[in-house]
């Protein structure tokens, strides 16, 4: 089913600060979609929108041509996963995964068969007479997933389900909701604030801050394009590194530089993974080195440059020890460049 | 802070705990000793202290009794009504309170007052309420076209009449209790049953009724050991008689009978061991009910 948004505006009390401003979006039949910001943007409030247990103040919600914004979450009929999973604590795994069925009115030997089925879709099935309990988180959270597509949802609604799993297990579940999403087909839409999550599963990701939608496209896009500072700055590890516009304009060629400050950019942003070791006179930055960090296969540098901006730098080879003056360029196609209201300015092409 | 356990601290200790231990043991101990063995004298003679002998003549006097056997009677179909209504009323009364936002610390004060008052001030005002002819009952009754019914002086009024104010005593405390263990319950629950299509009364049973099933469990625990000890409230409600024409003479009262105006003390130790005894049997069965059917988290 496709979920539309139409203008949703959310304001928990009459006093209190608006959650959600004017939302609208797509979300298209099939796909899975991540709901991507920091704590406090309203990705959950958009889930509970969806769901049906919270309503706007204002616009409506649409499940393909339905208008449902005034239908409780009794009769919206989608599935969901919630973060602590909220596993009924005296039923059994399968009596869990059983219950939407028994509330539907499902006969008992149709609710077994079911229950059966989902059971092996989540790999599950040799823990069906156990209580919520005893088991493990990942066990609930398969559990919890089987029971929300019990009734066959055509939408599913996950809240930062992997966030009470341990780093290993994360990666594991997060494949695995990808696999039973692909295998079921039914639209998905997964709330989280880790980017990796979001990147690594969503067919296209909405990156969400203060309650107004920042981007939503798919997630090479995000890093690779993105419409504003905020997501910029937002997607990437180790951060974006962002300069003032006077500090590198002079590495910049002429006519470029002109033409972005007639356009409004007034800062500029490189990836540390996208910084090349060079000599002094190609460089856009010289620095000391403060710091080296190897982990693994990752290595990080601390560059302190002369104006005491902290510069780091990724992925580069390392051939000089802390401590040392070291400069570093890039390439222009590397660089983003935003106005004064943090919005992405692009060049035309370097001619 | 000394840790180890020597002699001399488990002493130290000791002289803490005795003052309650000498209480405990006077008013408690000695006591609960002391009636066990009185059930089992025959022909005592409290003045000089003489025992005639230990056997079961006192038990047999109970069975022969008729009236003891009416106030067993008495006392099922009191603790039978009031215990389920009691908690079904106090039930609904903290779900209720739980989903009003506005003046619930004044509703719930007012609910548990019956609780904090003494049984014989609110006897008296359930006097005047029973009261045949002046009565706020019967005049609301008579509203209805019904006929004044004379609550405390018709001995098939007089049982009803008890129940009736024994409920409303108690639920102050249930709804204390059963408000706890509903602030327990995770509101995702709810939330979930909601999403997996549970209407309100689905919820109820579903999520409701089975999470709050310690709760429910202690305050009929409670409910059945305070209700089987019925005595002041019948005490008071009829101006210290059991009921009109002994109608609502409970096991308690019995004891109270025997031991203060009949003198007879193995008789009443006898009622006291056997009202024991069923509340105890009654209570395993609880604890048996509770295990293999409530879970707890």
């Amino acid at each position: 089913m496709e979920v539309r948004f139409n203008s949703v505006s959310m304001q928990y009390d009459e006093n209190d600060k608006t959650v959600l401003k004017d939302m609208s979006f797509d979300i298209e039949n099939h796909s899975l979609v991540s709901i991507l910001g920091p704590s406090g943007c309203g990705k959950s409030t958009t889930l509970m929108l969806i769901s049906g247990l919270l309503f706007p103040t204002d616009g409506q919600i649409f499940f393909d041509d339905k208008d449902v914004t005034k239908k409780d979450a009794v009769q919206r009929k989608v599935g969901m996963v919630f973060q602590n999973y909220a596993l009924y604590p005296h039923l059994s795994v399968q009596d869990n995964i059983m219950f939407p069925l028994k509330m539907a009115g499902v006969n008992k030997k149709k609710r077994l068969e079911k229950a059966q089925e989902l059971a092996d879709l989540v790999q599950i099935s040799e823990h069906l007479n156990k209580k919520p309990g005893q088991l493990s988180g990942g066990q609930q959270q398969r559990v919890a997933i089987a029971r929300a597509l019990a009734k066959e949802p055509s939408i599913l609604l996950m809240d930062e389900p992997l966030s009470n799993l341990d780093a290993k297990l994360r990666t594991e579940m997060r494949e695995e909701i990808r696999r039973i999403q692909k295998e079921t087909g039914v639209t998905t839409v997964f709330v989280t604030h880790d980017q990796e999550e979001a990147l690594s599963i969503s067919d296209k990701v909405m990156v969400l801050n203060e309650g107004v939608i920042q981007q939503n496209s798919n997630p090479q896009q995000l890093y690779d394009d993105p419409d504003n500072l905020f997501v910029a700055r937002f997607l990437g590890s180790p951060e974006m590194n962002i300069f003032e516009m006077e500090d590198i304009e002079d590495s910049l060629p002429q006519n470029i530089s002109g033409r972005l400050k007639q356009q409004g950019a007034v800062l500029a942003g490189i990836r540390p993974e996208s910084w090349i070791h060079t000599n002094s006179e190609e460089a856009v930055i010289t620095g000391i080195t403060e710091r080296i960090e190897i982990v693994g296969k990752e290595r990080k540098v601390s560059l302190v440059l002369e104006s005491g901006q902290m510069v780091d730098i990724a992925d580069v080879e390392i051939n000089f020890r802390e401590g040392d003056m070291v400069s570093f360029g890039t390439d222009i196609s590397n660089m983003f460049f935003f106005d004064g209201d943090g919005n992405r300015v692009v060049t035309t092409d370097a001619e | 802070m000394q840790n180890k356990k020597t002699w001399k601290a488990t002493f130290q200790a000791f002289w803490y705990i005795l003052p309650l231990f000498i209480i405990i043991g006077v008013f408690n101990i000695y006591p609960i000793i002391k009636s066990f063995a009185m059930a089992f004298y025959d022909d005592f003679n409290i003045f000089s202290g003489e025992i005639g002998g230990y056997g079961l003549t006192n038990f047999e006097t109970l069975v022969s009794d008729e009236e003891f056997a009416e106030a067993l009677m008495n006392t099922f179909v009191y603790v039978l009504f009031v215990t389920p209504i009691s908690i079904i009323l106090a039930l609904a009364v903290a779900i209720l309170l739980n989903n009003i936002k506005r003046l619930k610390p004044i509703f719930q004060s007012i609910y548990f007052l019956p609780f904090v008052t003494s049984t014989v001030a609110i006897s008296i005002v359930w006097r005047w309420l029973y009261h045949s002819e002046y009565g706020l009952i019967n005049y609301v009754l008579s509203l209805f076209g019904i006929d004044t019914i004379n609550w405390l002086t018709n001995p098939d009024w007089a049982m009803p009449a008890a129940i009736i104010m024994a409920i409303w005593k108690s639920l102050g405390f249930n709804i204390l209790l059963f408000l706890v263990g509903l602030n327990n319950i995770g509101k995702t629950y709810y939330d979930a049953a909601k999403i997996d299509g549970a209407n309100a009364w689905q919820r109820f049973v579903n999520v409701t009724v089975p999470l709050l099933g310690p709760t429910i469990f202690l305050v009929s625990i409670i409910s059945i050991i305070n209700n089987f000890k019925v005595f002041d409230e019948i005490y008071a409600l009829f101006n210290g008689q059991p009921g009109p024409s002994n109608s609502t003479i409970t096991v308690v009262y019995y004891l109270y009978k025997k031991f203060y105006t009949e003198f007879d003390y193995g008789v009443a130790s006898a009622s006291g061991i056997v009202l024991f005894l069923i509340i105890f049997v009654i209570t395993i069965v609880q604890i048996w009910f509770n295990k293999r059917f409530v879970h707890y988290r």
